[in-house]
């Protein structure tokens, strides 16, 4: 089982250094208001975004039978992959086909929920990330903290160092030009030695059977035009029906994600480089069953922008890695319980209920009502820590018999100013780890409304 | 049975009922479009020169520093002539390696969010050449300008099969402490020429 609350609590021991990614993480949520403000009909588009996801959810095989006769017409390969081991076999068959042992990958959080790099590593494939922010993450051998930002949790001082022992930059140099520079000198020559490009996907059309890339490094570019084979792998919810409807998400998707009006390049693909290949792998791995959810089916309308994690006080206080989990943030502690609910039971809990993330998502996901419904899912599997279920148990007694809760009160009022600190405040007070208890009223409101009355 | 046909099955066997599609609602409209793309354009590392004719366009882009010191340029734009290499007629992209600079045409415009539309079939026959080339020079009509995406997909022609996109800028990043750096792995720098009177 993985714990939320205790990883949590490893970020915060570095206190100025949680506070500054609380910091960071805000800043693009602040630059997110900013872009939203400037597009007057921002709510009508949202609102939009959200009907047509609901409509692309409810005919969702439809689509995706469109999508691949008009892609297999524009001389794209289309694969099914049923899950994870099956997407990377596909995509090693594909590789091994073409006798590949270098490859060039652009972002992709799908390869990173299938755990694809290993599998293909294993094989003698070198699998080369080309974000700067995976490629820093590659060099560490630790997952990205975040969906867009990959490396937002470490210092320029950092990656300095990274880079001094992995690329000879300058020791002690942190300028992000310099280093900048330096990946792009080193990421060059892997480019121009790959023998194929692998891609994730923003969007996949229907209605032209193309794929649609956005990236500000141009990476996914780089990748997809100078190796003559690309892969592009895509989760079944990719799918949205034509080039109108890209319009609606190319406006919000920058703007959610970066505050950015758009993403550098926004590229089209439908079909190969001249002489090339394309592929495109359509996985399932488990989201047809989200779909069979009636409660939770909605966030297959995810676009990835990590607005909510950016807007999350809970995810700027506890970082990426408390979360355990491909996909931290909001709609991480969604997804994470829908394909293992026993091992990340405490994600809907890393929540307030504060509603921030519903109020930016860009395809107006409820998030924070599917976090709550989620713990009742936890609730009801019975999987509940046995503190918290003693606790649960006890307050429903107490709150359901009037005399019982009478008397709870008046006890709690006289006894607790009474007790020594060192017992209120002990192990079994998780909440008065790092708050004080109010002080105890001397009359209930019973009490004083009888007082009142009288 | 086939994956593809289980996860067909599961799609259409899960899906609920129809939910209708949304009309896309009509975007803002600027009332000064030309200054709204150049804000935009201008505040995400580009450059936008007037120009009022073809003569004009050569000399200016001719004394651009970048173009001036190029040893190696790259043009799909007639006007401008292209220098120590033909990307008309490179078979292997790799080729292209050591362009400084790319002259390229562009469509249209976009207003809202200053992205030109490049499309596939104007980038020769390897497309690389317009993220590998060092610096971008992209030249357009200045009367070609839409105000938003949704004006823009009414345009849009998209090419089957082939490739096309849009173009906003320099290539940049701020994977590093989110301080921004213009010149992660395309252009260094991107000047677009409007030619002609918007």
């Amino acid at each position: 089982m993985s714990s939320h609350p205790e990883k949590a609590s490893a970020f915060l021991t570095d206190e100025p250094r949680a506070h500054w990614h609380d910091q960071s993480v805000w800043f693009v949520r602040v630059k997110r208001d900013r872009q939203a403000k400037m597009i007057p009909e921002w709510e009508q588009l949202r609102e939009t975004a959200a009907g047509i996801k609901s409509h692309t959810i409810s005919r969702m095989a439809e689509y995706l039978e469109e999508f691949e006769k008009n892609a297999t017409a524009n001389g794209i390969h289309v694969h099914w992959a049923r899950d994870a081991a099956e997407h990377n076999e596909i995509v090693y068959r594909i590789l091994a086909d073409h006798a590949v042992t270098r490859l060039v990958k652009s972002k992709s959080m799908l390869t990173e929920e299938c755990d694809m790099n290993p599998y293909l590593e294993e094989r003698g494939i070198e699998v080369v990330d080309t974000d700067l922010g995976e490629r820093i993450m590659q060099f560490l051998h630790q997952p990205p903290s975040h969906i867009v930002m990959p490396a937002i949790h470490l210092k320029r001082e950092e990656i300095g160092e990274l880079f001094h022992i992995k690329l000879g930059t300058t020791k002690g140099a942190s300028d992000p030009n310099y280093l900048t520079e330096a990946a792009r000198g080193h990421l060059r020559e892997k480019f121009l030695a790959a023998q194929a490009g692998l891609t994730g996907v923003n969007f996949a059309i229907a209605e032209t059977g193309g794929v649609v890339v956005c990236t500000n490094e141009g990476n996914a570019d780089m990748g997809t035009s100078l190796p003559p084979l690309h892969i592009a792998c895509m989760g079944v919810e990719k799918i949205i029906p034509g080039t109108h409807e890209l319009g609606v998400f190319l406006r919000l998707l920058a703007r959610s994600a970066t505050g950015q009006p758009v993403t550098t390049y926004t590229s089209h693909f439908h079909g190969p480089v001249r002489d090339g290949e394309m592929h495109v792998v359509i996985v399932d791995n488990g989201r047809s069953a989200i779909l069979n959810s009636k409660e939770h089916r909605r966030i297959l309308s995810c676009i990835r922008c990590a607005a909510c994690a950016n807007t999350c006080p809970v995810y700027r206080r506890s970082g990426g890695y408390s979360y355990d989990y491909t996909i931290p943030g909001p709609i991480g502690s969604l997804l994470a319980p829908l394909r293992d609910l026993r091992k990340y039971s405490t994600l809907p809990y890393a929540c307030s209920l504060c509603s921030s993330c519903t109020d930016v998502c860009p395809v107006k996901i409820d998030l924070h009502h599917e976090l709550y419904t989620m713990r009742q899912e936890v609730v009801k599997q019975g999987i509940l820590p046995l503190h918290k279920r003693i606790a649960m148990a006890a307050m429903r007694w107490v709150m359901s018999v009037p005399w019982a809760y009478r008397m709870a009160g008046k006890l709690m009022r006289w006894l607790v100013p009474r007790l020594p600190r060192a017992l209120v405040y002990s192990k079994l007070n998780t909440w008065g780890r790092q708050r004080e208890l109010p002080p105890m009223p001397k009359k209930s409101f019973r009490e004083l409304l009888k007082e009142e009355r009288s | 049975m086939s994956s593809r046909d289980s996860i067909l099955r599961d799609l259409r066997r899960n899906a609920p009922t129809l939910s209708p599609l949304p009309t896309v609602p009509a975007g803002v409209e600027y009332d000064d479009p030309q200054r709204q793309f150049e804000e935009v354009f201008t505040s995400v590392g580009g450059r936008c020169v007037h120009v009022p004719d073809a003569a004009a366009l050569k000399a200016q882009v001719a004394s651009l520093d970048v173009y001036a010191n190029a040893r190696t340029i790259a043009s799909l734009v007639d006007a401008i002539d292209s220098r120590n290499l033909d990307p008309a007629t490179i078979a292997d992209p790799h080729q292209l390696a050591d362009v400084d600079v790319a002259v390229l045409p562009a469509e249209f415009r976009v207003a809202e969010n200053g992205a030109v539309w490049i499309p596939g079939s104007a980038l020769g026959p390897n497309r690389a050449v317009f993220v590998i080339a060092q610096y971008l020079v992209i030249v357009l009509n200045a009367s070609e300008i839409v105000s938003n995406m949704h004006q823009a997909y009414e345009r849009v022609q998209i090419e089957r099969p082939g490739f096309g996109l849009f173009l906003s800028g320099p290539s940049k990043t701020a994977d590093i402490e989110q301080s921004l750096v213009i010149g992660a792995h395309g252009a260094r720098s991107c000047t677009l020429f409007l030619v002609g009177s918007p």
